[in-house]
């Protein structure tokens, strides 16, 4: 019962094709991606197309694979079955030394951050461009620098990670994540946890660099607020696959049962985030 | 689930374990030799391998010495057995004693602490974040904290033997008033080549296997805090059934043709 009626509801609600695909070159595409946790069935038959240049927004529930989809993205996860493609070039079974070749074209801000807690700040930056690249360590220090500018953290190469606030790790993780300078950025909720003041800074910083750096950018949330501020594109994540994708305007006016909850859901809570009542 | 169920399923589980062990140590005597190698973790965890052992190793090495002598003294007084301290404590120290107490020691002191500092990074994503940037965990993390424990670990035995028949001396002479040069002569004449080369020579089998236990059980570490705990243990656990069970099969082997 519950089978037919999720797939009678993808079969209506599945919009039109993007206008804007033919034209656009494709980055990363997924076809039919699976993948399970033992008994979990967590992606269950994935497509998506993330275009050149464009930011999509990954959006969806806890615990629906937004970020297993992303890892899938770098190859830190390999797919049951279906293919993962990053610029045409099938990555899906690749073995791991060939993928650090694909990974250099990513960058990644995880979830917590994921700072070396053995290294200061600076190491952390710098921890790319020396396994990487051949740069003196004066030519590191001012790309280090440069990128701690840019996440507006100057003056914070001595400390430790321990020492950094919640949004201020991010900001050091977003940094390490592009001073090599990669073409695509891959953002694990970014404002998770993070006070709304802090988290408004960080959605900046993504449009910033969006434009600064001329890159393509995948941001896996369920903060609604953040989607809207920042995403080209939604993609929305339910029960193991993509059940709408289209733009932000389209997903304002979208009549998918699915998302429709889950915006009416978020705007209520932002709303109202106390009442319990509503 | 029945009992055969279960038992397979265990039986599966170490399967895998021993697996994805060979696998692990595969790479690492891989990255050994093609590098390149990560000169500064080399040396911090030589340090904290070898250096930061030496006052525990000293301290026990010196008592387990003097130990040895003052019950070997009491077992065979019957048959002047005081006579034979330098022989038996010394030949007990050198084949024996200091390469498994010292292997032992050094899983518990040493692998706990890798298992612990990778198992964080495991469950903090910062394992994920290397390989986000392109950069093997295994060359990084993995191989020179297998070298270290490698190459530190005979070291300490030697030390741990040397300072063992220094404490047996220290008895001899202040318990049993030997003198200190029939002690050593006794010992000198004793200790043959063989005996260093099976004493010695199983703790390079010793140090790997509890780097590679320690190390594969932080990388596999899921469940935060909680799950370091529980690979901590697992590396405590496994490091000394290992070392024990290798010991056995190595003297074997060293017997054969040493």
């Amino acid at each position: 019962m519950t089978d037919s009626l999720v797939t009678d509801r993808r079969a209506e609600e599945r919009p039109a094709p993007d206008r804007r695909q033919h034209p656009r070159d494709v980055f990363v595409e997924f076809r039919d991606v699976h993948k399970a946790y033992g008994p979990k069935k967590v992606l269950q038959g994935v497509d998506l197309k993330v275009y050149r240049g464009e930011v999509l927004v990954i959006l969806g529930g806890s615990g629906t694979g937004k970020s297993v989809t992303l890892r899938h993205m770098l190859g830190l996860e390999a797919p049951d079955s279906g293919q993962v493609l990053v610029e045409d070039e099938d990555i899906t079974d690749l073995p791991e030394e060939e993928l650090y070749r694909v990974r250099m074209k990513f960058g990644m801000l995880f979830q917590s951050g994921a700072l070396f807690d053995s290294m200061t700040v600076f190491e952390n930056v710098a921890f790319p461009l020396r396994e990487h690249t051949d740069m003196t360590e004066e030519e590191v220090a001012r790309a280090v620098r440069e990128k701690l500018e840019l996440v507006s953290l100057p003056n914070t190469e001595h400390l430790m990670p321990v020492d950094l606030s919640g949004g201020m790790r991010k900001r050091v993780g977003l940094a390490r994540s592009i001073v090599l300078d990669p073409k695509m950025i891959l953002y694990d909720e970014p404002t998770t946890g993070l006070d709304p003041i802090t988290a408004q800074k960080i959605n900046e910083m993504i449009i910033d660099l969006q434009s600064k750096l001329n890159v393509t950018s995948v941001v896996v949330t369920h903060d609604i607020q953040s989607a809207f501020s920042v995403g080209d594109r939604i993609a929305f994540l339910d029960q193991g696959v993509f059940e709408w994708v289209g733009t932000m305007e389209e997903a304002r006016n979208s009549t998918h049962p699915g998302l429709r909850d889950f915006l009416k859901a978020s705007a209520v809570t932002a709303a109202q985030p106390t009442s319990a009542e509503s | 689930m029945t009992v055969f169920a279960r038992t397979w399923t265990r039986a599966e589980d170490a399967l895998y374990y021993i697996g994805g062990l060979g696998d692990l140590g595969a790479q690492t005597v891989r990255g050994w030799f093609r590098g390149p190698f990560e000169r500064d973790t080399l040396v911090v965890q030589l340090d904290q391998v070898g250096v930061r052992s030496l006052s525990i190793v000293s301290i026990t090495s010196l008592f387990i010495g003097m130990v040895l002598a003052l019950q070997t003294a009491y077992s065979l007084s019957d048959f002047g057995g005081s006579l034979f301290i330098g022989k038996v404590v010394s030949l007990s120290l050198v084949r024996e004693l200091a390469p498994v107490l010292m292997a032992l020691m050094v899983g518990g002191r040493v692998g706990a602490g890798m298992t612990a500092e990778l198992g964080t990074m495991k469950v903090t994503e910062q394992i994920d974040a290397l390989r986000a940037l392109a950069t093997d965990p295994v060359r990084k993390l993995v191989v020179p904290r297998v070298f270290a424990t490698t190459i530190m670990l005979p070291l300490l035995t030697i030390v741990s033997g040397l300072l063992g028949i220094l404490g047996g001396l220290f008895i001899a002479v202040v318990n049993l008033h030997l003198t200190a040069n029939f002690y050593i002569r006794s010992v000198v004449e004793t200790v043959k080549f063989n005996d260093l080369t099976s004493g010695i020579g199983k703790t390079f089998f010793f140090g790997f296997a509890i780097g590679l236990i320690a190390c594969f059980n932080g990388l596999r570490t899921t469940g935060g805090a909680d799950g370091v705990g529980r690979s901590t243990t697992a590396t405590v656990v496994t490091a000394s059934i290992t070392v024990l069970i290798m010991d056995f099969f190595l003297t074997k082997l060293f017997l054969l043709f040493f």
